[in-house]
């Protein structure tokens, strides 16, 4: 029995590949197994390889994985791009219609299965997912009865005879691999799940029901790969709150009407990708210097300009924390896990209420479209904050027309801010320089006050567990630092470094501006080395914590900016390297 | 109690060019904001960047001066967020016309419920003199020394064929007219366009008021105008050049996105409860299980 294993599906884009993965994963994650999944795809519709990569395990995974147990090929190219991942004692399950071949460098053994003409024979060859579904879990022991309900629910509207045609064809896929091919194997029978129910979704799906949890009633986006999901579920969701999506001309648009509608008083944000966020920057110049309240989603994806749409990166993270022109209050956090990128959704429309203020939340495609399976999210940890906000008729009447300080120069810099509509708090905004009462003013005395007013705000941000910590070690050899989806890699390097003896620490920064330097601080000085993972080219994430906290003479990092995530080996590879350097310096 | 045409005026001084044609035009929303008994807190007036940017500063209302060509999707973020509140968008032609054509396209197609007012003078001001895209073919400026070669933009035109539901054009000379157009618009459910001619004295030497008062027609008295009909319209419009006065154009019928859009909260959604409760949430995440 094993307690982890990884099964991937790959053919032609528009073939059903993800389909197949999906009803797969959705029988294991209902079993009470820790799943993780992630889809290779590329920037069309039709056609060129793709494949989705299903991790099962009993423990939480939240990683790709290093090699695949079980390969399920619809076409050749699906083996021969696929077969070097495959591990000793894997298994490659190929639609006999092909004439799959194994290449002779393959370790894994190969199965030939008539997915096509089985799912011919039952009536429509579209079922050939299902055979493949059948054959996979005979190999793997899995009861096919699990199946039985999700078919129900994928198929119940096409009626009885659709769902017996598919309930068989999964059959007769299981029944001629026990026939064929033998039957369960035990290298790929997985240990039972602990039985209990989890969510199954993609980091997209998070954010957006983060957003609705918040109080979100208006998105104003544009579609791009890959964020557009957000949007997705928002236009079926947003209705039922008597709110909605617009989907505008541009991300100019985009991002302006959001500012638009947060100062009318709602909640409302946008998303994008990288693209999209160059033609945003103005208006979180605007948002920075009126004081409005904005959340932007950026999902990276691989840049510069049009760059890998479709692939895994981590490049914005400067353009992020210094993107837009002059100095302005702004927030950037970088959830990691489906679910801090629910919660921190949350976080980020109280924060941008209570310092009014641009609030970047930074995905990554991983985190996005990787699709992970988590604990309920709890209705009770929901708090709702709007800072000092005031949408009532309780303020005194004005003694002089105008003369409402919606720019107060308060102590912690936060002014009380009223909406259109309420009484005795009429005020201008500006993104001209403005004196506290909203009115344009150049005078230099004037500007020092509200620019350091501005920037004082975020002095008493309070953010919890700005870094996400796994500090065992006092002293540790090696101290890893990442962001965003990179945290599953480096936890398995971590435990595959544990058990060389090398003494690990890992701080994974969840807030990214402002700098937690404080926190990242001491644990920089205890490490011997300091190994920073990142998706990017330039060491981004790197520049930014020498920049704060300096550790410049132990420093490292490991980058990748090839498309593809992290696996765990890798980091553990490189980390090696640098552990054994040291050590023979 | 309703409110007065000194209501809506604050103690700010504009720092507009004397004879400036906004003078006008803010006296002219002004004026209308109080004949519709309007209250400062009711109107919301976003405008962009250029002198005529400064309007929304210059009247008593809530007001938000944004960005350069972003002015309407600004001010439909405002009205989708509380749709009882009245929003006008205002701003010069370089604004709506050149870097906010994009929007300007979009927000008729749109039709949300607001009025966009542009402060047109065929010229760059706040810049100190450059063509504008409603400057002339020939008009010399600072950026076209030998005259403009581009085409100046039909932007009446452009808004029949976007598919306006109320396409308007005033003068500022004519404040009583112009203070109706801008009632009306208002009024109309859906998106409204007012194109005011309101002439830059520093700047531009050719469209002056004696220019436009010489050019200039109005629509009412046209023999048999009338500004339901679109191809009257478009023909009157190719026929004078653009220089007419009055509603070129009124769809009275067509619903607008609030209206047709699906769920959408009859109370301002600036007031809606943003918890959810337990069981609507509890609801949303058993979909992902």
């Amino acid at each position: 029995m094993v307690k982890r294993l990884a099964w991937k599906v790959g053919g032609q884009q528009g073939e059903g590949i993800e389909s197949t993965g999906e009803i797969f994963a959705k029988a294991l994650y209902r079993l009470g197994y820790h799943l993780y999944g992630y889809r290779h795809f590329s920037s069309r519709i039709k056609g060129g390889h793709t494949n989705n990569n299903i991790r099962v395990s009993t423990e939480k995974v939240r990683s790709i994985s290093d090699e695949i147990d079980i390969l399920i090929a619809f076409d050749q190219e699906t083996i021969d791009v696929n077969f070097d991942d495959l591990r000793q004692d894997g298994i490659i399950i190929a639609d006999a219609k092909f004439k799959p071949a194994n290449p002779n460098e393959s370790k894994a053994k190969l199965y030939a299965v008539p997915f096509t003409k089985i799912a011919a024979d039952l009536g429509t060859s579209l079922m050939k997912n299902m055979v493949a579904v059948g054959a996979s879990s005979a190999a793997m022991g899995i009861p096919l009865e699990y199946f039985h309900p999700i078919v129900e629910e994928l198929f119940g509207r096409k009626g009885e005879k659709i769902v017996e045609s598919n309930i068989r064809a999964i059959e007769q896929g299981a029944d001629y691999f026990n026939r064929e091919a033998g039957g369960r194997i035990e290298e790929l029978a997985l240990a039972p799940g602990d039985g209990r129910q989890r969510m199954y979704m993609i980091g997209n799906d998070a954010i957006a029901l983060g957003a609705i949890a918040a109080g979100v009633r208006l998105m104003s986006a544009y579609p791009i790969t890959p964020a557009s999901e957000i949007m997705e579920y928002l236009i079926e969701k947003l209705p039922k709150f008597g709110g909605t999506v617009i989907q505008t001309e541009d991300e100019m648009a985009a991002a302006t009407m959001a500012i638009g509608a947060n100062y009318s008083g709602v909640r409302a944000f946008t998303a994008s990708a990288g693209p999209g966020l160059s033609l945003m920057t103005e208006s979180i110049g605007l948002s920075g210097m009126t004081e409005t309240p904005l959340v932007i989603v950026d999902t990276q994806r691989g840049g510069p300009s049009t760059g890998l749409p479709t692939k895994q990166e981590q490049s914005d993270i400067m353009a992020m924390i210094y993107g837009t022109h002059g100095d302005i209050p702004k927030v950037v956090l970088a959830p990691s896990t489906v679910e801090e990128a629910f919660y921190d959704m949350v976080e980020a429309f109280n924060i941008a209420d209570e310092y009014q203020c641009p609030v970047i939340v930074l995905s990554d495609l991983q985190l996005s479209l990787g699709k992970q399976s988590v604990d309920p999210f709890n209705y009770d940890k929901i708090d709702i904050r709007r800072g000092k906000l005031i949408i009532d008729d309780s303020l005194p009447e004005l003694e002089k027309k105008g003369s409402f300080k919606r720019y107060e120069d308060t102590i912690d810099g936060v002014s009380p801010r009223t909406i259109p509509g309420t009484r005795n708090g009429l005020h201008h905004v500006t993104g001209v320089e403005h004196n506290e009462a909203g009115k344009p003013s150049e005078a230099a005395s004037n500007r020092k006050i509200q620019m350091d007013k501005r920037l004082r705000k975020l002095n008493s941000l309070k953010f919890d567990n700005p870094v996400h910590t796994n500090t065992k070690h006092e002293n540790p050899d090696l101290l890893l630092i990442g962001t965003g989806s990179t945290r599953g890699a480096i936890e398995e390097a971590m435990t595959k470094l544990a058990n060389d003896g090398v003494s690990v620490n890992h701080a994974h920064i969840r807030l990214l501006h402002p700098f937690p330097a404080e926190e990242m601080s001491p644990l920089i000085e205890k490490a011997r080395q300091v190994v920073v993972v990142e998706h990017n080219a330039t060491g981004q994430l790197e520049s930014l914590v020498k920049l704060n906290v300096g550790g410049r003479d132990k420093m490292s990092s490991i980058l990748k900016y090839d498309g593809n995530p992290f696996k765990p080996l890798e980091v553990y590879n490189q980390c090696k390297g640098v552990v054994y350097h040291v050590s023979h310096v | 109690m309703s409110a007065t045409f000194k209501d809506f005026r604050n103690n700010v001084k504009p720092n507009w060019c004397p004879g400036c044609g906004d003078f006008s035009v803010q006296a002219s929303i002004q004026r209308a904001a109080a004949n519709l008994s309007l209250t400062p807190e009711t109107l919301t007036i976003i405008s962009g960047i250029g002198c005529s940017g400064r309007i929304s500063g210059y009247i008593n209302a809530y007001g938000l001066h944004g960005i350069h060509g972003r002015a309407l999707p600004i001010a439909q973020g405002v009205k989708m967020g509380n749709r009882d509140m009245t929003v006008i968008a205002a701003g010069g032609d370089g604004d709506g016309f050149a870097i906010g054509l994009g929007h300007t396209i979009h927000a008729i197609r749109r039709n949300i419920d607001i009025t966009y007012i542009v402060m047109d003078n065929q010229i760059y001001g706040l810049t100190k003199g450059q063509t504008s895209p409603r400057s002339a073919e020939g008009f010399q400026t600072k950026s076209t020394p030998a005259g403009s070669i581009e085409s100046s933009l039909s932007v009446m035109q452009m808004a029949l064929t976007a598919g306006a539901t109320f396409v308007a054009q005033g003068f500022s000379s004519e404040v009583k007219d112009l203070t109706s157009l801008i009632e009306q618009g208002i009024q109309h459910k859906g998106f409204s366009l007012i194109n005011v001619f309101s002439p830059c004295v520093t700047y531009n030497k050719i469209n002056t008021y004696d220019w436009f008062k010489e050019n200039l027609i109005k629509l009412s008295e046209i023999d048999g105008y009338h500004p339901s009909n679109r191809i009257m319209a478009m023909e009157t419009l190719m026929k004078h050049n653009d220089l007419v006065m009055g509603i070129i154009y009124q769809d009275k019928e067509k619903y607008s996105y609030q209206e047709l859009l699906n769920g959408y909260s009859k109370e301002p959604l600036a007031y809606s409860r943003l918890n959810l409760g337990r069981e609507t949430f509890d609801n949303l995440v058993a979909e992902f299980m």
